[in-house]
């Protein structure tokens, strides 16, 4: 495997029964930089972590993570992989620093540098204050800080994060964006970011992969993806007052295009990037005294959609 | 191997066994009831007991007490005391470490999917050998615990009971030492292997817990076996059943250990 890559899989597979929660995804994930999972509840996302750490045996495909075999190599593997479970999996009756310190055991942490490593991640979390409190009595946002905290104990290379603001106030969501940020910018590891916040994964991602019953539906920067798509979500158009009962009724007779007045401005969705030329003279030929026309950039979540009313179309 | 990982799964079961009340108290009050309400009743007992050996010889107690192994030179008083305390306790003694080892374990991996804490502990780079060792660990040591430490309390209380009758130290008799260094550590591995194998299948503490209840009525067999005067407790005896309990030990470690995947254990999440 290039070094250069965190992990590839090929064909990887599992079956539940009848059920397929990944379905023959093939993926190459570089090192170092922040990889988006894309995908609703149930999608795959969750299984496919535990493929890649060995917790779960693949039905059929092959992954390659960090260099090793997560089935055949899963020990090894682990020592170098860290994640962040969907829900904390907390020992809530312990408190914040012995679930640190135990898990620090368990990853191997050498005892002489496990008292020094856990006040520094409390520190980083901001948990230092409320350190010997039982963690079942901390808040959501507290218990996916220390959870966070814990995948970060042994410093591993690879970061595997399921949903890690799910539930979180936009403070606490901010914290751990920024830890992220620094995690990848600053100490170079690779994250691998499970999500369906999209905000988030815009924001955070290098690249995204979108996930759909278990299949890869999408792969590429978020710009990428757009690009794919092939379609300018939304047009801002100022125009003369007097003007905008003709311009929404033009854009509605455009094909796939609706539109809304939004904060003074007339706003179409679904308009095709090459067909804004056209419906802009169109507007002019018919008289419209046309101030600003602004296409936005599609974003992530515009993107998803799209890709999801594609799909739906398709079938 | 890697030893430190079991003593942190050691270390963390044990501490989260101890703060949950519900399981922490029955595992203390058990070997308090056992070991020092039974001896201060023998204390009351025992002159009475002895009184109606006096005068009714033909009792079925009575008789049953005079019919025990070494009890040669001992008047009815001390006979009756040395039944109750040196017999009749002594299959109550094994259900101490089986109740221990059946609390800890069952809490080991049903107690963990009840809390949704294994998924975590999946993800650590034990191998599932070690995890399943640390499990078993986890639940053995403190019956052990129990075991001897409530083996050195009891010697003390049936010393302090027996007194007033016996008039010197009489405990442990050879049969209580094997009883305690041999048997009881076997039955505390009983328990534990059981209860790993019930509890990694059931979902929820209280299922596991009942299920591994099934272990306790084999030492409630030995009680009755016992009480009747089927089976009486000598060295020979003890040391023979000892040898079966390791026996069948070894055979649930060795299924055990192949029956145990952490794989299987992710899908029941």
């Amino acid at each position: 495997m290039n070094s250069d890559l965190a992990f590839v899989t090929d064909g990887l597979t599992r079956h539940f029964g009848e059920v397929v929660a990944v379905d023959h995804l093939t993926l190459e994930v570089q090192a170092g930089e922040v990889f988006g999972f894309l995908g609703h509840n149930g999608a795959g996302k969750t299984t496919t972590v535990r493929l890649l750490n060995g917790v779960l045996a693949p039905t059929s495909g092959t992954a390659q993570v960090l260099g090793l075999a997560p089935m055949e190599q899963g020990p090894a593997l682990r020592r170098r992989t860290g994640v962040l479970t969907e829900t904390p999996s907390l020992d809530e009756r312990l408190t914040g620093r012995e679930n640190l310190e135990i898990y620090a055991m368990l990853y191997g942490v050498p005892r002489r540098e496990i008292a020094a490593r856990v006040k520094e991640l409390m520190e980083v979390f901001q948990l230092e204050d409320r350190a010997d409190e039982k963690a079942g009595d901390y808040s959501k946002g507290m218990k996916q800080r220390l959870a966070l905290a814990r995948a970060l104990i042994h410093r591993p290379e690879l970061l595997f994060l399921d949903e890690p603001t799910s539930g979180l106030d936009p403070v606490a969501a901010r914290l751990v964006h920024d830890m992220i940020t620094h995690l990848s910018h600053e100490e170079e590891r690779t994250v691998f970011l499970c999500t369906h916040n999209l905000d988030e994964a815009q924001k955070l991602c290098d690249r995204v992969a979108v996930l759909e019953h278990g299949k890869l539906v999408a792969l590429g920067t978020p710009a990428e993806l757009a690009a794919k798509v092939g379609r300018s979500q939304r047009l801002e158009l100022e125009v003369a007052r007097d003007d905008e009962e003709t311009v929404l009724r033009l854009l509605a007779e455009a094909p796939g295009v609706s539109a809304h007045r939004e904060n003074g401005t007339i706003v179409a969705a679904g308009a095709e990037w090459a067909a804004i030329p056209g419906l802009v003279t169109s507007l002019a030929s018919a008289g419209v005294r046309i101030y600003r026309v602004a296409p936005q950039e599609a974003s992530l979540e515009d993107t998803y959609f799209a890709l999801q009313h594609e799909k739906e179309e398709m079938s | 191997m890697n030893g430190y990982a079991m003593q942190a799964i050691v270390r963390k079961d044990i501490k989260v066994v101890f703060q949950n009340k519900g399981v922490s108290i029955p595992l203390i009050a058990a070997p308090l009831v056992i070991l020092v309400a039974l001896p201060a009743m023998a204390f009351f007992l025992g002159p009475t007991l002895g009184g109606m050996a006096a005068t009714d010889s033909g009792s079925a107690i009575v008789r049953m007490a005079a019919g025990l192994p070494g009890l040669a030179g001992y008047d009815g008083a001390q006979m009756m005391v040395v039944y109750l305390l040196v017999y009749m306790m002594a299959a109550l003694y094994l259900l101490l470490p089986t109740i221990v080892a059946v609390g800890f374990a069952a809490d080991s991996f049903a107690g963990e999917k009840e809390r949704k804490t294994l998924e975590a502990l999946l993800y650590t780079p034990t191998t599932d050998w070690e995890l399943l060792l640390g499990k078993l660990l986890s639940a053995w040591l403190p019956a052990l615990g129990v075991a001897w430490g409530g083996f050195l309390l009891y010697t003390v209380m049936a010393n302090l009971a027996a007194w007033p009758v016996m008039g010197r130290l009489f405990f442990p008799t050879t049969m209580w030492v094997i009883l305690a260094v041999w048997v009881a550590p076997a039955v505390a591995g009983l328990g534990v292997g059981a209860m790993v194998l019930i509890s990694s299948r059931a979902r929820t503490y209280q299922e596991a817990y009942q299920l591994g209840g099934m272990v306790a009525v084999l030492i409630v067999g030995l009680l009755v076996l016992q009480v009747s005067g089927v089976m009486i407790f000598s060295p020979w005896l003890v040391a023979l059943l000892g040898l079966l309990f390791w026996a069948i030990d070894a055979a649930l470690l060795w299924f055990g250990r192949r029956g145990f995947r952490r794989s299987k254990l992710a899908t029941q999440m």
